[in-house]
């Protein structure tokens, strides 16, 4: 089914790459870095931010890239500006190696990011090749439209044209099978006449990538009335998705069409010397090339102020999903609103009353800048963190699956396994590795605190490792790694990945204090720490960043560690900058409902891992 | 050399402002460049097109979609009235007869033979696109809209709902930190723009809507109450478009909190006074916030070329602030010291920081990101 995401046209460089400076345009700040080679490899030696410089008064981009560049070269001494130009190459060889860089790179979701909406003949068919084509291009899809999506003809009109995408990708039908319905919603789209969100004078770009049948018709209906372009089908036979294709087309839209009516962008395409990737999909290339290198299964998750997204690489498929309103600043208010005020509540370790959570909530969504500056204020953003995790994951689980509508070939040992297609592809037992982005992991003040949200959101089961972005940084290394694979490697490994260490999570559930596993770690140094897991507990061992020790697990009875109820497992578990955390709350995790037992709970658990500084 | 961000509402009695008036499809302007024009005045108009109803002839027929044509009585591009028949069988025997009649007045936009779909459009609705401030046209854009600018004293809010509309300010109660009440609403503010000070609640919202107040600017309202106003739980700050009866303004945030001095002080010199207000509110990149906008009158407006709101500097010390975030939420002083040095805070975050001053003298360290600058002369 998926496909690794569009890389864009390698640039061609005449010179060698030493000093590299890139720029990741969020739709606030505008994150730099700057990377030099220093020996034989590649370190990330400086950073600086500037507001996004989308918007009025400013309007250009540039303008924040300009700020965001001119505060590293503030703090490396390097002199990489000639006013608004970016000095490149390098001077070294003019003997300045302190003046230029080789190479000026960047992503960018300002603006809101590539907004699409997709269409398709079958919601969960066609309808769901077409999302995911759009999402793992990296787009917020804003609405997917099918025949059978239950709205009125007239509702769906109203709704394409009210709905101002950046683009449409249409789909529908395989390859020589009926056209009727995919020529009905073309004719749908025709009427509503849609318009592009920016630019009132350029045509709408559209992409057909349904039945290659009804090409000719979908031409003549939308030929004159939007930026179309055909290919191949994504959804050929029903056995078989091939989103490469129109993700391909995509991204040349993307940058042909949307990025040049954004303000500022013409000159941000010049400066750069590769082509602007948009920002999910650079981290979408990241995560891949960690799937693929060390052959895992992998979940990762940007958590931004605005949406969280979140990728997954299970037995080699790459799928990504964006939620669009959830995140920490300017979302937070809908992580309430969607999580529910007690699933928030039943992660905040003391007591606060309704309507003062509630303001502090509804003010972190009108001042989104702002940052907790008490302990209890960083535990309540904690608290919701955990929610838009959970809520994100669960999101991008239905949307991760198999394809559905493809006939089983069933035995009959399969009669009484109501097995359904389209089963989700993410399973957390084979879950090798959780990947976090995003301010709220990236920046937490302590990695245990990272490493815990994760855990609680995730609910990994058996025996995974966790690791977070250092500085956020994963956006520039994806564009990195499409023109320089080892720079973009050198630098993930020293510089941008840090391994907090392993979580160890049976499976089961018992009343606190009951034995939920025996376990034996025996450490590097041949050390064997022996020690019983009981329900309710968690427990910190500390093993550090490239360390690996072995641990033996003997589950009880009803308990199971991937192997089997009560099945021993024996894993080799790497260590990390947090350690490594045995984790006998029980899974799936429940949580007390009593008001006292479940603060009481939260402060045993969180001083047993040191979470937060005591308080006074 | 970059600037650090300090986000910042305008208070100002004094500002020449533009405000661009785009229609949302192309239409034809009313006005000309140099026009005096209204808030309630159309500048330009627009034909939006109407409603499309699709209609499967050849399935309510029982024919194939190619052969609709020889069954149609319309054809495309015909005008059609509600009720007349679009396309009817010829079957040998009469009362087999199947007419389709249309459900709408309007025209057969187009017929399908692939789909056997026909498609009836509604006749187009005029859409008017008003001036919004008093002020004059700087700027004609052609079939697009214009440039309004006015000479105005401005006051931008956190937070609002509700759409633009004007009415003349009413200040409804004695001091800044005074919770504005059902009993401070009387009928005398229908169509009247009310200040408040602190906080209104929810019975208070009751009875301004009960009054028909056009517009309420209030301190601080509690996020219960909003919600309970609108009908849902606000997910994200985009708002402009609710129909609550009026529009409401947030100057400070949610909670109880009085409204910053220098604000209560300009609504209530102005009191008496029309203002054009808009609750449309975006935080989101392009941050729109909900403003009050206080037109000096028609006699009063500048030769000057540009628009002139005050330009947003770096902070400097005495420079009033607004503490955004708890534990000081709501809290006006003045920027003491500006310490260059990252400083921890109980959170264990490294942090850039400002040392600001109270009324009463006493000082607290604040994190550069949870101050606000009450901006304007």
């Amino acid at each position: 089914m998926s496909v690794p995401s569009p890389a864009p046209i390698k640039p061609v460089l005449t010179h060698p790459l030493n000093v590299i400076v890139a720029t990741d345009c969020g739709s606030t700040t505008t994150k730099a870095i700057l990377i030099e080679k220093v020996g034989d490899e590649y370190r990330q030696t400086y950073r600086g931010e500037a507001p996004t410089t989308v918007e009025a008064p400013f309007e250009d981009v540039t303008r924040g890239v300009l700020n965001a560049i001119a505060e590293i070269e503030e703090l490396s001494g390097r002199k990489i500006l000639d006013g608004d130009k970016i000095l490149t190459p390098n001077r070294t060889a003019q003997g300045d190696p302190k003046t230029g860089v080789d190479i000026y790179i960047s992503t960018s979701s300002a603006g809101g990011g590539l907004q699409m909406m997709v269409t398709g003949v079958v919601q969960n068919m066609t309808g769901e090749s077409a999302q995911r084509a759009a999402l793992g291009a990296g787009a917020i899809v804003i609405d997917v439209l099918a025949s059978n999506d239950g709205r009125l003809p007239h509702e769906k009109i109203e709704r394409i044209r009210t709905m101002r995408p950046d683009m449409i990708l249409m789909s529908g039908g395989t390859d020589g099978g009926a056209v009727t319905h995919v020529v009905e919603m073309a004719e749908y789209i025709s009427a509503a006449e849609p318009r592009p969100r920016f630019g009132a004078t350029y045509k709408l770009p559209l992409i057909y990538a349904g039945n290659k049948d009804a090409q000719p018709q979908v031409k003549k209906i939308l030929g004159e009335k939007a930026a179309l372009v055909l290919t191949d089908n994504i959804r050929p036979v029903l056995e078989r998705e091939n989103l490469a294709p129109a993700r391909n087309k995509i991204h040349d839209l993307f940058l042909e069409h949307v990025m040049q009516q954004a303000p500022g962008y013409k000159k941000l395409i010049e400066m750069a010397g590769a082509p602007i990737m948009p920002t999910p999909a650079a981290v979408g290339v990241i995560m891949e090339t960690i799937a693929k290198r060390e052959h895992l299964n992998l979940i990762g998750v940007d958590i931004g102020g605005a949406t969280t997204d979140v990728f997954s690489v299970f037995e080699g498929l790459f799928n990504r999903t964006v939620s669009a309103n959830l995140g920490m600043s300017y979302s937070i208010s809908n992580v309430l609103a969607e999580a529910g005020l007690a699933n928030i509540m039943r992660w905040v370790p003391f007591t606060i009353d309704e309507q003062t959570l509630r303001n502090r909530i509804k003010n972190k969504m009108v001042r989104p800048t702002t940052i907790p500056q008490t302990l209890d204020e960083l535990q309540i953003e904690h608290a919701i963190a955990r929610e838009a995790l959970r809520l994100a994951l669960i999101h991008h689980k239905s949307l991760a699956t198999a394809l559905k509508g493809v006939q089983q070939e069933r035995t009959i040992s399969d009669v009484f396994e109501q097995q359904q297609s389209g089963k989700t592809l993410i399973d957390m037992l084979k879950l090798d590795l959780i990947v976090g982005s995003g301010g709220i992991l990236s920046h937490a003040p302590r990695r245990v605190q990272s490493m815990l949200m994760m855990v609680d959101a995730y609910e990994p089961l058996g025996v995974t490792r966790l690791s977070v972005d250092s500085i956020f940084m994963m956006p520039h290394l994806g564009v990195l790694s499409t023109i320089n694979e080892k720079a973009a490697t050198d630098v993930f490994v020293r510089d941008c990945m840090v391994y907090l260490g392993t979580c160890v999570a049976p499976i089961g559930q018992g009343k606190d204090g009951e034995r939920c596993a025996d376990y034996a770690i025996t450490f590097p140094d041949g050390r064997v720490d022996k020690g019983l897991l009981s329900f309710g507990d968690l427990r910190l061992v500390s093993l550090a960043s490239g360390q690996k020790a072995s641990i033996a697990v003997q589950p009880a009875k009803q308990v199971n560690l991937g192997a089997g109820a009560g099945v021993a497992v024996t894993r080799e578990v790497q260590g990390g900058v947090v350690g490594l955390l045995l984790d006998g709350r029980g899974r799936p995790l429940q949580l007390p409902t009593d008001h006292a037992a479940r603060v009481a709970s939260l402060t045993r658990w969180y001083q047993a891992v040191d979470l937060y500084p005591k308080a006074g | 050399m970059a600037h650090s961000y300090t986000p910042g509402l305008t208070v100002t009695e004094q500002a020449v402002i533009r405000r661009r008036r785009m229609l949302s499809l192309p239409g034809s302007v009313l006005v000309t460049t140099g026009e005096t024009v209204r808030a309630n005045q159309a500048v330009a108009r627009a034909e939006l097109p109407g409603k499309v109803y699709p209609m499967n002839l050849a399935n309510q027929l029982g024919v194939a979609p190619d052969e609709i044509h020889e069954y149609l009585i319309k054809k495309a591009g015909d005008p059609v009235q509600k009720d007349e028949i679009l396309a009817e069988n010829k079957p040998l025997i009469k009362w087999l007869k199947t007419e389709v009649l249309s459900p709408i007045t309007g025209v057969v936009e187009s017929v399908s033979p692939v789909t056997g779909q026909v498609l009836l459009r509604e006749p187009p609705r005029v859409l008017e696109l008003l001036g919004y401030v008093d002020g004059r046209i700087v700027e004609v854009i052609p079939q697009q809209g214009v440039v309004v600018e006015t000479d105005c004293s401005l006051v931008q809010g956190i937070f609002g709902i509700g759409g633009e509309t004007w009415g003349e300010i009413v200040i409804a109660v004695t001091s800044s930190d005074e919770v504005l009440t059902p009993r401070h609403l009387t009928a005398d503010m229908k169509d009247k723009v009310v200040v408040g000070g602190s906080f209104i609640s929810s019975d208070a919202l009751a009875r301004a809507k009960e009054v028909g107040v056009t517009g309420l600017v209030i301190g601080g309202i509690h996020d219960k109450d909003l919600r309970a106003l609108l009908g849902y739980d606000l997910g994200v700050a985009i708002t402009g478009t609710e129909q609550v009866g009026f529009t409401l303004i947030l100057t400070e945030g949610f909670g109880a909190i009085p409204m910053a001095g220098k604000t209560f002080a300009l609504l209530s010199a102005h009191a008496g006074q029309p203002a054009s207000i808009s609750g449309a509110t975006q935080i989101r990149a392009g941050v729109i916030r909900p403003e009050i906008i206080i037109p000096k009158g028609a006699g009063a407006l500048s030769d000057h070329g540009a628009a002139t709101v005050p330009q947003r500097e770096g902070i400097r010390i005495g420079d009033q602030v607004r503490i955004i975030r708890d534990p000081l939420f709501g809290k006006i002083g003045k920027v003491a010291s500006l310490p260059s040095d990252l400083q921890k805070i109980p959170t264990e975050s490294d942090v850039r920081v400002m040392e600001v001053r109270f009324a009463d003298s006493s000082t607290a360290m604040i994190p550069r990101a949870n101050i606000e600058l009450i901006e304007g002369t």
